[in-house]
């Protein structure tokens, strides 16, 4: 089953922020599913520090929904013993700059279970994980290391950009049976966010993506999102960059095609061939650092199969390559200057 | 649940059905409190051994608790380090000096100044009393709630701010979050914030010290909830093999954000004993004792001085404020534990001593906290003249890119050139003013 189409009945009004979109989705698996455990730092009694497990212990008891050890790496290791014992295990790394502890046990271990065992066991969990920047969080709540795991054979990475692709990624996710890598852009749990720092903050409230259907639904892992239809250029993003390139698109006054990947592995490389085909310009967007960042992987790839469509080089758009740093954040983040730059220079090429 | 359990398929024979445990503290947010299960030693009575024993002839002083201030607020048994009064009085300075710096960042947060603080009311003297019990070279691994050593060890509150709010004069060049301090004249390790990291680190440089035939020694700090990482463990196995003049420290404030300590195993043992499992010696001390734990500290010291090897020491105390300034604990845990604490303020209890030996009082408390008041009031107009966080951009935007490397690759240079064109465009009158 995938999306209903939004608007199809009243109920399709009901507007979420990303968190309450969140919440609801493993609210409903665990409601379905007996065998969904869902745990992390924080997660059980308190709800989460950023609340997207907020009432889900007193709802389905604290065997289902708990606190645990600070470690990481015996959170994701315990997912995976959960999961060869046919549990269906969703588990929380509070920020994405903590996984690492866990790296080991994603990479050696999960990633590999069903491939060494012949398919005899499987690692069934969803990891998810605020990340991204745009909070003043410093090095250690900011980061973006989706690549790491793009590059890890064996491994799902999702992640989403609106309230109602939140809600039907993570489900699909937990209903898969890989390992999945859920990063949640933490920037815009509450609001999109258009780049423009010094401009007030909207609300989720005014975004049409933010219409979230009751129920149950999935979105199949591995389907881009066409944001915006147009001709001057392909622009491939994901999460928070979704955003900010479609308002700086808008604010120039530029057509572009607009993809939002959601599922970076699988991907979905037809609709990048579609799009790239007919605009012949295409332009790569993250936040990540961008020395071997997944843009590199998308650059290669879009070189290699739409070589003779394409009338410029493949752009990426990128945070520098240094750690992330606190007080120069605006300086570091790719906002509307580089974006808006490198849209012009793609169309002069 | 009873019927989900009888779904499952439940191994063969008629073995019993298993039960997960989930730990769960006493008491949530309005209930009553009551802390007479914790056990609370009388002062004096812990016996203390030889700085060169053997590390098991410790380890009944890991279920113990090792305590010197007694209810008469007078000094007791053999832990009482005999500190004179003047080091005394500096020691309750160092301590009402850090807290009154706490307050005062704390209201700098809230007032927009910066992004993020984090206080350690209730815990000062586990920094304060356990540095000055060290050498000032001593190299320290701290965790992010350990200011009080650097304020013990005399770095400028000035400097703390500077810092705080990532402005012009921070010596971090605005990197990283606040509270993330590094200072290498004051042999005070650059902060991270990823949890134990510092712990097997420490014990590293403790090696480098031992094969360099150095006298310096090492000291780590970690919060008892951190025990859980893989890096708390790597320390002690390090630790124990070389056995490294190195000392471990667990701040076990009870809570780690929203768990309490049974998250970290504090259920079925003290965060001491694990020495007894790494053959580590082992220290339980109250953390609101000062002189506790001066003293407990002083012999780990000694011990590592002496070659006679590693110490992990549990400092038993109680987090009275939040975790930081994006948390508050009234979500999680009851408002009458800090109320109920059995092991009393550190401060307060340091000054009832020193009021008890007739070297302190009232006045002259009041005079010093007035003091330590003024003293941050004025370190924090100073650094405002610096600027405060988002107003201004403080740092050069080539400083960004500077020390990710030795010396700047060409991309990171081209990178750099791209920010300085960003700015211009951000900025076309430049940044006076902003
Ligand atoms: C590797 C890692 N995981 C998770 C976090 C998030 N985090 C920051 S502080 C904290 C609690 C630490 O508690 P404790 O060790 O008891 O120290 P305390 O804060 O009580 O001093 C957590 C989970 C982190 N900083 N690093």
């Amino acid at each position: 089953m995938t999306a209903p189409a939004k608007g199809a009945d009243a109920s399709a009004e009901r507007r979420l922020n990303m968190i309450e979109a969140i919440n609801e989705a493993l609210d409903i698996m665990l409601a379905r599913d007996p065998d969904v455990m869902i745990f992390g730092e924080d997660v059980g009694y308190f709800g989460g520090v950023f609340r997207a497990t907020a009432g889900l212990q007193a709802k389905y008891g604290k065997t289902r929904v708990f606190d645990t050890p600070i470690s990481e790496c015996g959170i994701i290791a315990a997912a995976i013993g959960m999961g060869a014992y046919g549990l269906r295990p969703v588990a929380e790394i509070q920020f994405a700059d903590y996984i690492y502890p866990g790296l080991d046990q994603i990479v050696s271990e999960a990633a590999r279970i069903r491939y060494r065992s012949a398919g005899e066991y499987t690692a069934p969990l969803t990891v998810r994980s605020p990340f991204g920047g745009g909070i003043f969080g410093g090095q250690t709540h900011s980061q973006s290391p989706e690549a790491m795991f793009t590059h890890v054979a064996g491994l799902k990475t999702v992640i989403p950009s609106t309230p109602h692709d939140a809600k039907g990624l993570l489900i699909a996710a937990i209903e898969d049976n890989d390992p999945v890598i859920f990063f949640e852009p933490k920037r815009i749990y509450n609001g999109p966010f258009s780049g423009f720092y010094d401009r007030p903050v909207e609300p989720w409230k005014r975004h049409p993506d933010s219409v979230v259907p009751e129920g149950h639904y999935r979105i199949p892992l591995g389907e881009a999102r066409r944001v915006s239809e147009g001709e001057a250029m392909t622009v491939l993003a994901y999460g928070t960059m979704v955003h900010v390139v479609d308002a700086v698109a808008r604010e120039k006054g530029i057509d572009i095609d607009l993809l939002d990947l959601r599922t970076l592995v699988p991907l979905d490389i037809e609709a990048i061939a579609r799009s790239v085909e007919r605009t012949g310009r295409c332009m790569v967007v993250h936040e990540a650092t961008r020395t071997s960042g997944f843009g590199a992987e998308l650059a290669a790839l879009v070189q290699e199969r739409m070589f003779y469509h394409l009338e410029a080089p493949v752009m990426r758009v990128t945070g520098f390559d240094t750690p992330y740093p606190h007080s120069l954040e605006w300086a570091y983040f790719p906002g509307p200057v580089r974006i808006g730059e490198a849209m012009d220079r793609l169309l002069q090429d | 649940m009873a019927e989900q359990v009888q779904d499952t398929a439940r191994g063969g024979g008629n073995r019993p059905a298993l039960a997960l445990h989930v730990p769960e503290p006493r008491y949530r947010p309005g209930d009553a409190v009551d802390f007479s299960h914790v056990r609370v030693s009388r002062a004096g009575e812990q016996a203390r051994p030889d700085e060169r024993c053997p590390a098991s002839e410790t380890h009944g002083l890991c279920t113990d608790l090792i305590r010197v201030l007694g209810e008469d607020d007078r000094a007791h048994g053999p832990w009482d380090p005999k500190l004179d009064a003047d080091t005394l009085r500096t020691m309750l300075g160092h301590m009402a000096l850090t807290r009154a710096f706490d307050e005062r960042m704390f209201r700098g947060q809230r007032q927009g100044k910066t992004s993020f603080y984090m206080k350690c009311t209730g815990e000062e003297a586990t920094s304060v009393s356990a540095a000055m019990a060290l050498a000032g070279d001593d190299m320290v691994f701290p965790s992010y709630r350990q200011q009080g050593i650097l304020i013990s060890r005399g770095y400028p509150l000035v400097e703390m701010i500077n810092q705080i709010y990532s402005n012009k004069g921070d010596a971090l060049k605005g990197r990283q979050l606040p509270i993330m301090y590094s200072s290498k004249a004051h042999s005070f390790f650059t902060i991270s914030g990823n949890l134990a990291t510092q712990t097997p680190q420490a014990v590293g440089w403790a090696m480098a010290s031992a094969s360099k035939g150095d006298s310096r020694i090492a000291a780590t700090w970690v919060g008892e909830g951190s025990t859980a990482e893989g890096d708390f463990h790597a320390a002690c196995t390090f630790a124990a093999v070389y056995n490294a003049p190195v000392i471990l420290n667990v701040v076990n404030n009870q809570w780690a954000i929203s768990s309490f300590s049974g998250f970290a195993g504090g259920e079925r043992a003290t965060f001491a004993a694990r020495a007894i499992g790494y053959g580590l010696a082992g220290l339980r001390v109250d953390g609101n004792d000062a002189l506790a734990v001066y003293a407990a500290e002083r012999w780990a010291a000694d011990r590592a001085r002496a070659n006679a090897g590693p110490t992990l020491i549990e400092f038993f105390s109680y987090r009275a404020e939040g975790h930081s300034t994006s948390d508050d604990p009234a979500g999680y845990r009851s408002a009458h534990e800090r109320e109920e604490w059995p092991l009393g303020d550190p401060i307060a209890r340091l000054r009832d001593h020193l009021i008890a030996l007739g070297e302190w009082d009232e006045d002259r408390q009041a005079a010093m906290d007035r003091s330590c008041a003024e003293t941050v009031r004025a370190a924090t107009k100073e650094a405002e003249r610096n600027g405060i966080l988002g107003h201004g951009l403080h740092q050069p935007f080539e400083t960004m890119f500077e020390d990710v490397y030795e010396t700047m690759p060409w991309h990171l240079a081209e990178q750099c050139a791209q920010s300085l064109r960003e700015r211009e465009v951000k900025f076309p009158e430049g940044l006076h003013g902003r």
